[in-house]
């Protein structure tokens, strides 16, 4: 995984669930370029149309709550995004972005120092998030050890391929 | 230790445990929604060829059941082949219902279990004394390939529920006003314990709307202290052996909220957020395009016999349609069989078969758009049920059932008398 994660950020408020992250009436798509084609559509109908890869998104209290969908974490890793900060995070999403290695950053306060649009550089060693835009920062949350041993991995897949796979 | 904890100490094979630990626990039962065919795709991703152990494992085919479109057709098709193929003899196919109910339903679901479902409202089974989470098809795919989970142990807090709950109010109302009161955030990666004197007012279909709906405050888990009334429940239906978990005396909770019942009023949440809750009066003449009964929150016998006590000898307002969703199979024989079936589709109500239904607007109850639906489910999220310019009110069952017969909100308390 890279030190530094840089990128474009698209910004939304509280409580964003996984119904306007990924609707409900495609949950019978399987391929992740064709659910990477809806990724944030409830919330924010342009996202699609506007986010470049590596772009991040910055959101307030409890992003990606409610339904377990996996398909919230894999519509976004899907569009592009490189990372996702936000002031909290439903537990779900957390572990299934995780899980799909994309870094997830709990940032208390990330909410009130980015707008849409500024340049975010999230420093995975030290947690610091600069705004390039403003000169605005914010302190992340450390990762476990445990978190950080799956983001190195490139996501759990390979871990318990690694761990368990059976020839 | 909470019973909780104790739960999972056991799972993960170590005497004592702690809260923030990460420790790996055995899974007792794996559920598998049809709409995470992921997890089958994650499990070849792992390089999983046997599953663990296929008697762990219960498929669900309850979301698109039946399938509308060829494409959940399909994923249904790979999930009964797969079935077949790992001898996974738990297959519930589309005429079972929702997950939750049949585990409850089936005798699956007991004190103490460590159960793991990719539906984010597995928390309803602390109704019966288990560990219950939902989790993301990867994290199931994990189970089915080591058998073992991670779990972090969460901070638990109590809520004591005092007084006697008034007539026409019902556990929908009350876990409302907590999620109301508390927050759609508040319990994020904590575990929820109901205790109090209101416990031994609630059927088992009661408590597991109140687990279930701790989901909407992000926890992780609920409990309830397994007593007579569970194991009367419980009684002839559970054929594993099981132990009761009980809490040590002076076990420090990381928080203690006490709510009394009494004088309550119904509840709604409104638009578009579940923690946007007042009391019933001030949403009252909301007209409504669809009322909606049913689900793993609000589609048990117990919900359709009230909705037919309120509906008997009537007929619902010419202005609204009444989808009315049995959770399970059997649900709907017993609605059958007690009358409640007839009198409810006489009232005017369409019926559909056992499974989520519209709640995760997929199928049989979509809204339009600029449309309302007042619903016993238990999301209002924008889009949840179709349209994301439509309006979803979340209330009991009876709230539903009497506002169908209005056309539009109103208190339920008043046909009930």
């Amino acid at each position: 995984m890279q030190k530094v994660l840089k990128g474009k950020a698209f910004v939304y408020g509280p409580n964003i669930d996984t119904d306007q992250i990924y609707p409900g009436r495609f949950l019978d798509l399987t391929d992740p370029d064709q659910v990477g084609k809806h990724a944030l559509e409830g919330a924010d109908p342009n996202f699609v149309k506007e986010v470049q890869p590596g772009d991040l998104v910055a959101a307030s209290t409890n992003f990606g709550c409610g339904s377990s969908r996996e398909h919230a974490a894999v519509t976004l890793k899907a569009a592009g995004v490189g990372a996702i900060l936000a002031d909290s995070f439903g537990r779900i999403f957390y572990r299934n972005v995780i899980n799909l290695g994309v870094p997830l950053i709990v940032c208390p306060g990330i909410s009130e120092i980015v707008k849409r649009g500024d340049v975010l550089a999230v420093d995975m060693t030290t947690g610091k998030v600069l705004n390039e835009t403003t000169g605005a920062t914010a302190q992340a949350q450390p990762l476990s050890d445990y978190v950080m041993n799956i983001l190195d991995s490139g996501g759990i897949k390979p871990l318990i391929k690694k761990q368990y796979g059976q020839a | 230790m909470h019973a909780i904890e104790k739960i999972l100490a056991k799972a993960a094979g170590k005497p004592t445990v702690t809260t923030g630990e990460i420790v790996n626990c055995k899974v007792d039962m794996a559920g598998i929604n049809d709409l995470y065919l992921q997890t089958i795709r994650s499990f070849h991703e792992m390089g999983g060829k046997k599953v663990h152990d296929p008697k762990k494992v219960v498929v669900f085919l309850d979301h698109f059941a039946p399938a509308s479109t060829i494409m959940q057709a399909d994923n249904q098709k790979l999930f009964r082949e797969f079935c077949w193929e790992q001898g996974i003899d738990l297959l519930m196919d589309v005429d079972q219902g929702v997950c939750h109910q049949v585990m409850a339903d089936k005798g699956l679901v007991y004190p103490g279990q460590v159960l793991v479902i990719t539906d984010s409202h597995t928390t309803i089974h602390g109704a019966f004394g288990a560990f219950g989470t939902g989790v993301g098809a990867t994290d199931l795919a994990i189970i089915m390939v080591t058998g073992q989970l991670w779990f972090r142990i969460p901070e638990i807090i109590r809520i004591q529920l005092d007084g006697k709950l008034p007539k026409g109010v019902y556990a929908k109302d009350v876990i409302l006003k907590i999620i109301g009161e508390l927050g759609a955030d508040y319990g994020v990666y904590k575990a929820v314990e109901f205790t109090g004197p209101v416990l031994k007012q609630l059927s088992i279909s009661e408590r597991m709307a109140l687990c279930n709906m701790t989901t909407e405050m992000g926890a992780k888990t609920a409990y309830i202290q397994p007593d007579e009334i569970t194991l009367e429940f419980l009684k002839g239906k559970v054929q594993h052996e099981f132990e009761i978990a009980t809490t040590d005396p002076g076990y420090k909770y990381a928080a203690e909220h006490t709510f009394d019942v009494t004088g309550m009023t119904p509840q709604i949440a409104a638009p578009h957020s579940v923690d946007n809750v007042a009391p019933i009066a001030k949403y009252v003449g909301t007209p409504v395009n669809q009322a909606f009964l049913g689900t793993c929150t609000g589609g048990r016998a117990d919900d359709l016999a009230i909705a037919a006590k309120i509906l008997s000898g009537k007929k619902i307002n010419p202005r609204t349609r009444f989808i009315v969703v049995p959770a399970s199979k059997s649900v709907l024989l017993e609605a059958m069989a007690n009358g409640t079936m007839k009198t409810l589709v006489e009232a005017g109500a369409t019926f559909v078969t056992p499974g989520c239904a519209a709640c995760l607007g997929t199928h049989e109850g979509m809204l339009g758009a600029g449309e309302t639906c007042i619903t016993a489910s238990s999301r209002n999220f924008p889009g949840r049920m179709g349209s994301s310019k439509a309006n979803i009110y979340l209330g009991s069952p009876a709230t539903v059932a009497a506002s169908a017969l209005e056309g539009k909100i109103v208190d339920p308390t008043e046909y009930l008398k």
